[in-house]
């Protein structure tokens, strides 16, 4: 039988509540300062490099976002580290939260269904997580115009607008995970420190993991070079679980115009490229786009397990 | 007659081997207000949740104005308001904000909503504090709120889970004043009570759960009636005449039993003073004490349980 009335009804009334309602919370103020602290510190600092080394590349707006002087990392390797926290800050007591309110089944009661909910509160995290990166891109943008005097070109704009839309979809598979932790377990608490354990996993502890998995699943023999290559690709597609990873092939891909391959390259493959060269925004995304497709997929699969323990959830509160 | 408001038949619940709401059949007109009663895990709140679409049933139909829930859930939560048992609201908004939030998912405009809640909260005397946090409101407020939410969405049909529990009793008398003007006004009351006297003093019938089931729906009447073999107590003290012959032929009487040679305690389904009194001194007898009382819910709802366990 076909369901009375759209199932998303309510869902944006949901999603701007929740965006209000992040915005003016201290736990959110807090991280964003942290966030906007060190991407100013990383931004500083690759000033200052690009200034001492490379001032006649044709990138330099991307190279903000690349260049890393010691003891600071990269704004884009920041990125990937930081923005999980801010996406599990935002999602790990969505919905255990209702309930600890008890405020659940008051909502429930409301002529909604269940879906407008979880789709609200979704949804309601990524705009805030939107309105940050892009706070944070223009930033960025207007930092590099400032400190070096320079307009971005087309090109940069181009590339710097996919990276963005990228780490949106990136933020949105931890977004998604806080999400599924805060429906299955009932406690925030523990639901912030389930997502924050895969957090660490995948972004400090997988790179460590792959190389020795891949040395099980795909030994090297002495005898056979092609298994050394084996190898290197088996701990590359277990690397690329982790959503750390396709985001920084997919930065890699979209920030430094040079690059021409995330995985393994020959000589017989460059035979005749000119090294340095820059490609078209365009290809270089079609490099990636498995990269992106992975991180959606990741991001619906979560959302997905979400939504099914969520409609199947008893409520009492 | 009109149609039912709420028409439940041979409802049922399981969770896996065990059932909590065991084929349990009600009906409720416009403006009763009925009371559940029944002890912890009875199947009170599971049956609420189920009227609500909120939970399915295993077995059974529920019709609320007509429609079934689990096909129509945004007609039938469009007619129902739910109290929960200590509704919960958003601290860090005002009550005026709670308020405009599930109103915009009840789906009115900014200006019917504000235009509502003005009202509302004016009913349940919150407008000079509607601005405040929630953070601020005592318990007594809060639930007055979760009634404001339900008169300003206009419902048909108010649920409410207990709703005096834990207030001081100013709060309940005012609490229960409103539910009492909600009837008035013709809207249809469920009430979920552990608080006998609550039940009482509002609901026209009560439905007693018991492990999952209906053991009984009627009035406190009925209930005394069917309980305690009638609903008034006597206690007759007198001297030189034998009360249990003399009080046979009262008509009323159900039954009289001695308690030693000059006290006597008599069951009736009306206030039988003034006849038995009559009748003592027809018989020549000394009349020295006469009290009655009549059956509350609350010893009914003891008698009730008592028998159900024996």
């Amino acid at each position: 039988m076909k369901r009375e009335g759209s199932p998303l009804k309510g869902a944006i009334t949901v999603a701007l509540k929740e965006a209000a309602d992040h915005m003016t919370s201290a736990r959110m103020h807090l991280i964003m300062l942290l966030v906007l602290l060190t991407a100013a510190g990383a931004v500083y600092a690759a000033i200052d490099q690009i200034r001492q080394t490379t001032a006649q590349d044709a990138f330099l707006f991307l190279k903000l976002f690349t260049v890393a002087r010691d003891p600071l990392p990269s704004f884009s390797s920041f990125m990937g580290f930081l923005l999980p926290l801010v996406a599990i800050a935002l999602g790990f007591d969505a919905v255990n939260g209702e309930f600890g309110r008890r405020t659940m089944s008051r909502i429930l009661a409301q002529p909604i269904y269940r879906d407008a909910v979880l789709f609200g509160k979704f949804l309601g995290g990524l705009l805030v997580i939107a309105i940050a990166l892009v706070t944070l891109w223009l930033l960025m943008v207007g930092l590099g115009i400032l400190l070096l005097g320079l307009p971005p070109s087309g090109e940069d704009v181009a590339r710097g607008l996919a990276y963005l839309a990228a780490t949106l979809v990136y933020t949105g598979v931890w977004l998604a995970l806080a999400l599924a932790f805060s429906t299955v377990i009932k406690a925030p608490a523990t639901s912030a420190l389930a997502a924050l354990s895969v957090w660490l996993i995948f972004s400090i502890f997988w790179s460590m993991v792959t190389p020795f998995l891949a040395g099980i699943l795909a030994p090297v023999d002495p005898f056979n070079p092609l298994t050394l290559i084996n190898q290197f690709e088996t701990q590359q597609a277990l690397a690329r679980i982790s959503p750390a990873t396709l985001y920084g092939e997919i930065s890699q891909m979209l920030l430094d115009p040079a690059s021409r391959t995330v995985g393994p390259v020959f000589m017989s493959q460059l035979q005749g490229a000119l090294v340095g060269a820059p490609l078209p925004t365009l290809e270089s995304i079609l490099i990636i786009w498995p990269q992106i497709s992975g991180l959606f997929a990741g991001m619906l699969i979560l959302f997905t397990l979400a939504y099914f323990v969520f409609q199947r959830q008893e409520v009492r509160a | 007659m009109s149609d039912p408001v709420i028409e439940i038949t041979d409802l049922t619940k399981r969770y896996g081997a065990a059932t909590v709401v065991d084929g349990i059949n009600l009906t409720v007109e416009q403006g009763e207000v009925v009371g559940m009663l029944g002890p912890n895990g009875a199947g009170k709140t599971t049956t609420i949740l189920m009227l609500l679409g909120l939970t399915d049933a295993s077995r059974g139909k529920v019709r609320i104005l007509g429609k079934d829930p689990f096909r129509r859930p945004l007609e039938v939560k469009r007619a129902v308001g739910y109290l929960p048992d200590a509704v919960g609201f958003y601290d860090n908004l005002s009550g005026r904000e709670n308020l405009r939030y599930t109103a915009k998912l009840a789906g009115f405009s900014s200006e019917e909503a504000d235009a509502r809640i003005a009202g509302a909260l004016q009913r349940v005397r919150l407008d000079d504090v509607g601005d405040r946090r929630v953070a601020t409101y005592s318990r007594g407020m809060r639930q007055r709120l979760g009634l404001a939410e339900l008169l300003m969405r206009d419902s048909r049909i108010a649920i409410l889970d207990e709703p005096t529990s834990g207030l001081d009793p100013q709060s309940t008398t005012e609490l229960l004043e409103l539910i009492r003007t909600f009837a008035h006004d013709g809207m249809t009351v469920l009430v979920s009570s552990h608080l006998l006297d609550v039940v009482q003093s509002i609901c026209t019938r009560v439905a007693l759960f018991n492990k999952g089931r209906m053991g009984f729906v009627g009035s406190v009447a009925e209930l005394a009636k069917k309980v305690a073999d009638g609903a008034f107590h006597v206690d007759v003290e007198a001297e030189g005449v034998d009360v249990a012959d003399a009080g046979k032929a009262v008509k009323g009487v159900n039954s009289i039993v001695a308690v030693n040679d000059n006290h006597w305690q008599i069951s009736a389904s009306r206030d039988v003073r003034a006849d038995i009194a009559r009748a003592i001194v027809a018989k020549g007898g000394a009349l020295t004490a006469l009290d009655a009382h009549q059956i509350g819910l609350g010893e009914a709802y003891n008698r009730f349980f008592k028998e159900a366990q024996e």
